[in-house]
């Protein structure tokens, strides 16, 4: 009976993502697919136990899965809609006949289902969420603790994502040319979002946001193998740029937090604990993706992202063309933000009143006024540039703004540093 | 599915419109019904502004009229079209060519089926 259960949480485990897509491409409704999948392993752990365990055993699934939809369906077909899905999967059935039990290979719908979950018509936190459960085979439980909200809540926002799937009719396909590349942007959006929590999360358990950065890595990955095998070629730059951004952002995972939980900053990191294997896949998947000679926003940060994994140390860095990727990236994409972290390359790049020359562009000062990471460039800036009462401003501005406790530390120690040097010219 | 399309503009602002400006509306609107009629719009209409909307309840049995729409808003509803489509894609890529969407906003609503 061990050994029954084990193939069939092995299979789960490993397939679940497939046979759920699958099934959701034949009964349209995320909600009676995932009762109907529930219902198909129960019966698995009954008639594998007597009958063995059969050849093909996720097609098994996935056939029985179809079966108990039917089933669930003849009990409560009340609503029209639920006559109509009925009489089609009836009908296909009987295509089907019985011998399929185990032969088909189960059609691969996981790219349908990508686009269904990122659907532009959920909510962004709704689209994340609904990612990692239908595709990432986090349970609900798991995900509200790498995201720290409460079960219920996440529970919820899974539940009335998949009903507005059902209820507005999203669709499950790979959308119309027309609209496909800004699709593909919303589900690469989400996959870099996912990764980010897990990545700049200062909080949270270590071992939850571990699995959040590599679940974007794994999705990340199926997404370029997907679009590949639909054909989707020019889809695919991008999605390999995606990919190598957050393999080199992940391979600096362990430098990147002192002993003490703190942050550390790229210049003051010890390289030799940078992932060198992720960082060489990074780098050929970059390169992959510019081959294909269709320049995006990601792929332009995987660069950037590249140039530092490739400096041996800290002064290595090619600052120049750093901001040359930032000057591109801000044409691409343009925003604020783009244009604090150009004008911070271009400060090593060619000195620190460069830098501040951008930095004080009017409408930048306006924009940024309430970001803290700004005025603490600026006081970094000003700090290298000698002008040291302007830097004890924007450092003291930075820390009425910052709210993350590390980083406050960090913003402190440098004001306490500021200000003494300012008391010893006093001297 | 069924959905209805809601369009809400700003109709203080589309009040003070040019007469060019409303002609080249009323032409694109046309032009707009003649074209998603073969999309599955099936009905639509424009409506009078809000100045002449009444709003009744009934409460305990009485029933109480008031002068007004339903709620005050910056943008109000000022039309309706009842599309027939496969998925809300589809009814977005109407949605969008609706003229009321380059100056207001529409709501797509699935309509309920019962049987």
């Amino acid at each position: 009976m061990d050994t029954i259960q084990q193939v069939v949480s092995e299979t789960f485990s490993r397939e679940a993502d497939r046979i759920l897509a699958a099934l959701i491409g034949t009964v349209r409704d995320f909600e009676l697919a995932e009762d109907a999948l529930q219902d198909a392993l129960l019966v698995a752990l009954e008639r594998w136990a007597v009958d063995g365990i059969p050849y093909n055993p996720s097609a098994w699934i996935t056939t029985t899965a179809r079966h108990k939809a039917i089933d669930r369906l003849r009990r409560e077909n009340t609503l029209a809609r639920k006559q109509v899905l009925l009489q089609a999967l009836l009908e296909q059935d009987e295509q089907r006949g019985e011998e399929d039990m185990e032969d088909t290979a189960i059609p691969d719908e996981r790219l349908k289902l990508m686009f269904t979950c990122c659907h532009p018509a959920l909510a962004l936190d709704a689209q994340v969420a609904l990612t990692l459960h239908t595709l990432g085979g986090l349970s609900t439980t798991e995900i509200a603790s790498a995201f720290l909200v409460p079960v219920p809540t996440m529970a919820q926002r899974v539940v009335r994502a998949k009903r507005k799937i059902r209820d507005a009719g999203i669709p499950y396909r790979v959308p119309e040319t027309r609209v496909l590349g800004e699709r593909v942007d919303a589900v690469l959006c989400v996959l870099y979002l996912i990764f980010n929590e897990g990545y700049m999360a200062m909080s949270g358990s270590e071992l939850m946001r571990r699995e959040l950065c590599d679940e974007s890595i794994r999705l990340a990955r199926l997404l370029t193998t997907l679009l590949i095998q639909e054909s989707l070629y020019h889809e695919v730059p991008e999605a390999l740029g995606l990919l190598a951004l957050v393999l080199l952002h992940d391979s600096r995972r362990e430098a990147r937090v002192g002993p003490g939980g703190e942050l550390v900053l790229l210049e003051d990191q010890d390289r030799s604990r940078w992932d060198s294997g992720k960082i060489q896949e990074g780098l050929s998947i970059l390169e992959r993706a510019l081959h294909m000679r269709q320049p995006g926003p990601y792929q332009v940060q995987a660069a950037i992202s590249a140039l530092h994994a490739q400096a041996k140390h800290p002064e290595d860095t090619d600052w120049p063309q750093i901001a040359a990727l930032y000057d591109a990236l801000m044409r691409m994409t343009p925003s604020p933000i783009i244009e604090l972290n150009r004008a911070v390359a271009i400060a090593m790049a060619d000195g620190p009143l460069q830098g501040l020359a951008l930095l004080d562009q009017t409408n930048l000062k306006k924009e940024l006024s309430d970001y803290y990471l700004f005025h603490a460039a600026r006081a970094d800036l000003l700090r290298r540039a000698g002008r040291m009462d302007d830097a004890r401003d924007a450092y003291t501005q930075a820390l009425k703004l910052c709210l993350n406790e590390r980083e406050r530390a960090f913003l402190n120690d440098r004001l306490v540093e500021v200000t003494q040097s300012i008391e010893l010219e006093g001297l | 599915m069924r959905y209805l399309l809601l369009i809400y503009q700003d109709e203080v602002a589309q009040s003070q419109w040019s007469g060019e400006e409303q002609a080249a509306e009323y032409q694109d609107y046309f032009a707009f019904s003649v074209e998603s009629e073969k999309r599955g719009v099936s009905a639509g209409a424009a409506l009078m502004p809000t100045n002449s909307a009444t709003t009744v309840r009934v409460r305990n049995g009485k029933t109480l009229t008031t002068d007004g729409p339903f709620a005050e808003t910056k943008e109000q509803l000022g039309g309706y079209f009842v599309l027939h489509c496969n998925d809300l894609d589809e009814a977005i890529e109407i949605a969008a060519k609706i003229p009321g969407a380059r100056h207001g906003s529409i709501e797509i609503r699935p309509v309920m089926e019962i049987m």
